[in-house]
Formats: structure tokens, C-alpha cells, sequence
């Protein structure tokens, strides 16, 4: 194996490294400020101060009251609430508006409704993963209950026109969610048009099993979590008070560093671009301009991605695929498949993702690997490029 | 998931790219399925008089499995009789390497096909016989690439249609 100190993490959409701040910012709360929230007591009067600071600074972050933030065990728990909540606190409309790029997280609590009996329309995108805010005022119908769009793409990082979308379904009187994990703290976000928005703390430099929704004033949802009584009647369940302090913590961080490190991620992805690009045989996967900073998707041709991501990991780079072999179903990723890459380019995809922690020497060291790595891999293949 | 022995075949492939003096080759999968591999046989007889495949090589498009039982194929068959060649299985391919996670046993049965690809395709361009195994997976291999064009066919049009105009 090689040393950490020679790893070079480039897949910060999967997940981050907890800042240190916000490592710091948590560590009281495990075994000195260890009360239950609920607790009456001086130890959950603590807890408690806590969850509610921790809150008033989130609803900061987006401009929103803290009432309307709602902690959850992550961004699937808080993509599931808002689907299956709304639908079940208003049954009597049976249709849904989503996309084929979002995340499982989105798509999978989407397909349970129409084991239920509801209406899904599933949203194509343009070449660069886009949808077009038009499409979504035609799917809308009597009978719409949400429109559901992410804000930034998780595979490919096209940003979504979810001020437009949401524009649309506020003149129609239909709900809109989008799952923001990984926008928020990277671009700006409408809330004005958003009524709910789930982030998870672990792609943001904080802890894993924590996340939030957000959840505009007077909307109703049903818990999907029936217990204590907790947030509100909406999420039972002790409340996880260092991971909620850690991801207020790292929600603070993005925001106070965001001026500064989104610049950086960027140029980082300019130069990828850029420098990717004068390889033979390959493809940008997403819009070259209209994206998070901080992902890059590229297609290889003539080579698998799963041999490509695990050709880097021996030089101690770690990235991802969505190529099929990498997949249980052997199938390519649906983002692929819904932007239309070739089935052949599709399965040499390569997801480079940066974060707070990478650095210009880490991207040079990255492109001086890539094209030997590519190289060797072609040399080994039936499939002749640039020749 | 994978073995050691698997992640050692994959980092340092044995007898990879194209034999210049070849006699047969097997060509097996199909690039919008995502794996091929296509493997290379020079066939000479030893000094017994029997026919070994003196030599073999290959190239493949991949994943890590796919890889490392590429390798590992031309490992096993390297010296072999014609007999003994035809008799390997992509379980022996698969057990040489410590196993493979299940959902990448297809990778093992790619490889072992090319080579029953390759022998199949020296015998008939030598006039032989066809020993009737191995021309019943010859035929099994055939159907099998056919039913996948066929699956991908519909996806292969809107590609088509997708990218049709100005590449
Ligand atoms: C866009 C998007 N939504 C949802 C999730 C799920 O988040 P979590 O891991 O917090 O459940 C992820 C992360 O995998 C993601 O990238
Ligand atoms: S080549 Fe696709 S899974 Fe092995």
C-alpha cells in the first residue's frame, strides 16, 4: 500500500474528510456534553443549547428560520422525508415531476410511490445533463403534488435551473424540492422558490449520518419516524448532538471559506478540462461551464473505468466510475445513459471530484499519472486510439 | 473484493498485447456490453510430434477481473496441448486466482471462451476435426453474442439516432 501522506483524494463527492475545526467543534459533545437533548437536567439543557445553536446557525447559512430546519440521519433520510412525507400528508394528488439524473436517494423513494400507485414523470436532460425549465411547466397537472430537480449533479456536476424551475412551480401552486448536497456551500441557492432542500454534513467536511431538510414554513409533511416525538414531531429519535454541532460547524466553514476555495476548485477544473482534453480519445461528461466547481466527468475511449480508477489507486489516487463493470448491475451509470454517452464511451467514465484539501501540486501530480495510466491501459487494449 | 492474486495479475499482466506471428485468434464480447477480449494463439508442433500452443497473448478491454483472468488464461494454456487447452474452464481460471466476487465471474467466463475461441477458429482454419465439446460451446458462445446484440439493439438505434448527425 502506499504511505498516506502520498494519497491524493480526488473523490470528494462520494465523501470528505472532517475538517479539524469541525472535529474540534464535535469533540465536547461525545463524552463532556454527552446529554440527551430531551433530558430535563443541566447535561440535556447543554445537549439541547447545542442542537438549537446548531440549528439557528444552518438556517443562517440559507436565510431561513431555524424552525424550518430539520435534522436527519443524511441526505437519503432527508430526500425520502420530503417525497414520501408530502405524498403522504397530501394523498389526494397522485403525481410526481423528477428527473433521470438524480440521485438514487431521489429516484428510488420515487419509484416506491408508484408501487403505491402514483405518477412519476421522469425528466430527460440535454447533452449536458440539463433540464429544460419548460418541460417541467408541460408535465405539471391538476394533480402534481412535487417537482423534484437537484441542485448540482453528484456524477457529472452540471447545475441544474432550479430558480426557474421553482419560479414555475410556485405560479403553478406545486411543491418544489431539490436535493442540494452537493451545491450547497458551492453556488448560491434560491430559497425563495425552494419549499424543501436536504444537504448531508459528510460531503461538506463534516460527519456521516447527519444531514438536514429544510422544510418552508407551513408545509406539512408526514414523519416517516414515529417515536419520541422529536423535531417537531417530524423525526423521532435522540437527537445526534455532536454530528449536528459537527455539520452546523462545517456548514459555518463552507460558507466562511466559499469566496475562497470555490475560486481555487475552478481553476483546479479548468485546468483538468483543459488539460484532459488534449488527450486523444476523450470526452467531457457535463456542461464546461454551467457546473459545481468541484466535479469533473470524463470518458477515456477504449478503456474500462473500474481498470482506470483502480490503475490510479496503485499510484495512491483515489477516484471513481460510473462505468457498468463498476456497477452491480453491470449497467452504466443512469447519468451517463441519460446524457447519452455511447454504451463504448460510457464505460470508460472517470469521476474527478476536489475539495478544501486539494492542492495545485496534488492536480499536477494527477495529470502527470493520468496519461500513462491511460496509456497502459490502451496499449493492453483491442481498441486502438489516436493512432 | 479482490484477491491478492487478482490485484498482482491486473498491476503486472502476464503476456499482453498481439503476438506478431499468431496463427489463431478468439474474439469474444462486445464493447457495448463493456468487456472484450480478444486472445492471440501461435500453435507449433513439440518434439513429440503434438500440437502445444507454444505461445499466446492477448488484449483486452476491461475491467480488473477482466484483466487479471486475461492474464491469467494465457498463464494456464501457455505450453499446453491443443486437448489439454480445450479442457480448461473458466472455473479453473477463476479458482487460480483465488476466486472472484460473483458479480465479476462473467469476466472469467470471457476469457476462458477466447481461448476456446482461438483453438476452435485454428482447428477449422486447419481443415480438423471439431471435437464435439468444444464445438458445442463454439455454438453456445455464437448465440450468446448474438442475444446481446439483440438486447442492446434498441439502445444501440437511439445512440445512433443521438449521435447520428455531426458525430
Ligand atoms: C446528490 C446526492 N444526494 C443524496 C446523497 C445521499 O446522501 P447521504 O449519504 O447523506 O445519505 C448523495 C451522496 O451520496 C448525493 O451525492
Ligand atoms: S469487464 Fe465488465 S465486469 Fe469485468
Amino acid at each position: 500500500m502506499i504511505e498516506l501522506a502520498e494519497h491524493i483524494y480526488l473523490d470528494n463527492s462520494a465523501t470528505t474528510a472532517v475538517a479539524l475545526e469541525v472535529m474540534a467543534a464535535m469533540q465536547p459533545y461525545f463524552s463532556v456534553v454527552y446529554g440527551n437533548a430531551s433530558s430535563l437536567h443541566g447535561f440535556g439543557r447543554d445537549a439541547r443549547r447545542a442542537v438549537e445553536n446548531a440549528r439557528a446557525q444552518i438556517a443562517e447559512t440559507l436565510g431561513v428560520q431555524p424552525e424550518e430546519i430539520f435534522f436527519t440521519s443524511g441526505a437519503t433520510e432527508a430526500n425520502n422525508l420530503a417525497i414520501k412525507g408530502l405524498a403522504a400528508a397530501n394523498p389526494e394528488k397522485r403525481h410526481v415531476i423528477t428527473t433521470k439524473i438524480e440521485h438514487h436517494a431521489v429516484l428510488h423513494p420515487c419509484a416506491w410511490l408508484q408501487t403505491q400507485g402514483y405518477d412519476v414523470t421522469y425528466l430527460d436532460v440535454d447533452a449536458y445533463g440539463r433540464v429544460d425549465p419548460e418541460a417541467v411547466r408541460a408535465a405539471i397537472r391538476d394533480d402534481t403534488l412535487l417537482v423534484s430537480v437537484m441542485a448540482g449533479n453528484n456524477e457529472i456536476g452540471t447545475i441544474e435551473p432550479i430558480a426557474r424551475i421553482g419560479e414555475i412551480c410556485h405560479e403553478r401552486g406545486v411543491r418544489f424540492h431539490t436535493d442540494a448536497v452537493q451545491a450547497y456551500g458551492k453556488i448560491p441557492l434560491p430559497l425563495e422558490v425552494i419549499d424543501l432542500l436536504s444537504v448531508s454534513a459528510h460531503k461538506l467536511n463534516g460527519p456521516k449520518g447527519v444531514g438536514f431538510l429544510y422544510v418552508r414554513r407551513g408545509i406539512k409533511l408526514t414523519p416517516l419516524l414515529h417515536g419520541g416525538g422529536h423535531e417537531r414531531g417530524l423525526r423521532s429519535g435522540t437527537e445526534n448532538t455532536p454530528g449536528i454541532v459537527g455539520m452546523a460547524a462545517a456548514a459555518q466553514l463552507a460558507m466562511s471559506e466559499q469566496d475562497e476555495v470555490v475560486p481555487r476548485l475552478r481553476e483546479f477544473r479548468d485546468r483538468l478540462i483543459a488539460e484532459i482534453s488534449k488527450l486523444p480519445g476523450t470526452k467531457l461528461n457535463g456542461h464546461p461551464k454551467e457546473s459545481l466547481p468541484h466535479i469533473t466527468n470524463f470518458s477515456f475511449a477504449g478503456i474500462e473505468g473500474e481498470s482506470l480508477v483502480m490503475r490510479l489507486d496503485e499510484h495512491g489516487i483515489a477516484t471513481s466510475t460510473g462505468s457498468a463493470c463498476s456497477s452491480p448491475n453491470l449497467e452504466p451509470s443512469h447519468v451517463l445513459q441519460a446524457i447519452k454517452v455511447p454504451l463504448s464511451m460510457a464505460h470508460g467514465s472517470l469521476r474527478i471530484s476536489t475539495g478544501r484539501d486539494t492542492t495545485a501540486e496534488q492536480i499536477a501530480t494527477f495529470l502527470a499519472v493520468l496519461p500513462q495510466v491511460v496509456a497502459d491501459l490502451r496499449a493492453i487494449s483491442p481498441f486502438k486510439v489516436g493512432e | 473484493m479482490y484477491t491478492e492474486k487478482v490485484i498482482e495479475h491486473f498491476r503486472h499482466p502476464h503476456n499482453q498485447g498481439k503476438l506478431p506471428d499468431y496463427t489463431a485468434v478468439g474474439k469474444v464480447g462486445n464493447i457495448v456490453c463493456g468487456d472484450v477480449m480478444w486472445l492471440y494463439i501461435k500453435v507449433e508442433q513439440d518434439t513429440s510430434g503434438r500440437e502445444v500452443i507454444a505461445d499466446i497473448s492477448w488484449e483486452t478491454f476491461g475491467c480488473t477481473a477482466a484483466i487479471a483472468t486475461s492474464s491469467m488464461v494465457s498463464d494456464i494454456a501457455k505450453g499446453k496441448t491443443i486437448e489439454e487447452a480445450i479442457a480448461i474452464t473458466n472455473k479453473d481460471v477463476a479458482d487460480e486466482l483465488g476466486g472472484l466476487p460473483p458479480v465479476k465471474l462473467h469476466c472469467s467466463a470471457l476469457a476462458a471462451d477466447a481461448l476456446n475461441e482461438a483453438i476452435y477458429n485454428y482447428l477449422v482454419a486447419a481443415g480438423r476435426d471439431i471435437p464435439p465439446a468444444l464445438a458445442r460451446r463454439h455454438a453456445h458462445i455464437a448465440a450468446e453474442m448474438n442475444t446481446l446484440e439483440q438486447r442492446y439493439a434498441a439502445f444501440l438505434e437511439t445512440q445512433e439516432a443521438a449521435h447520428g448527425e455531426g458525430g
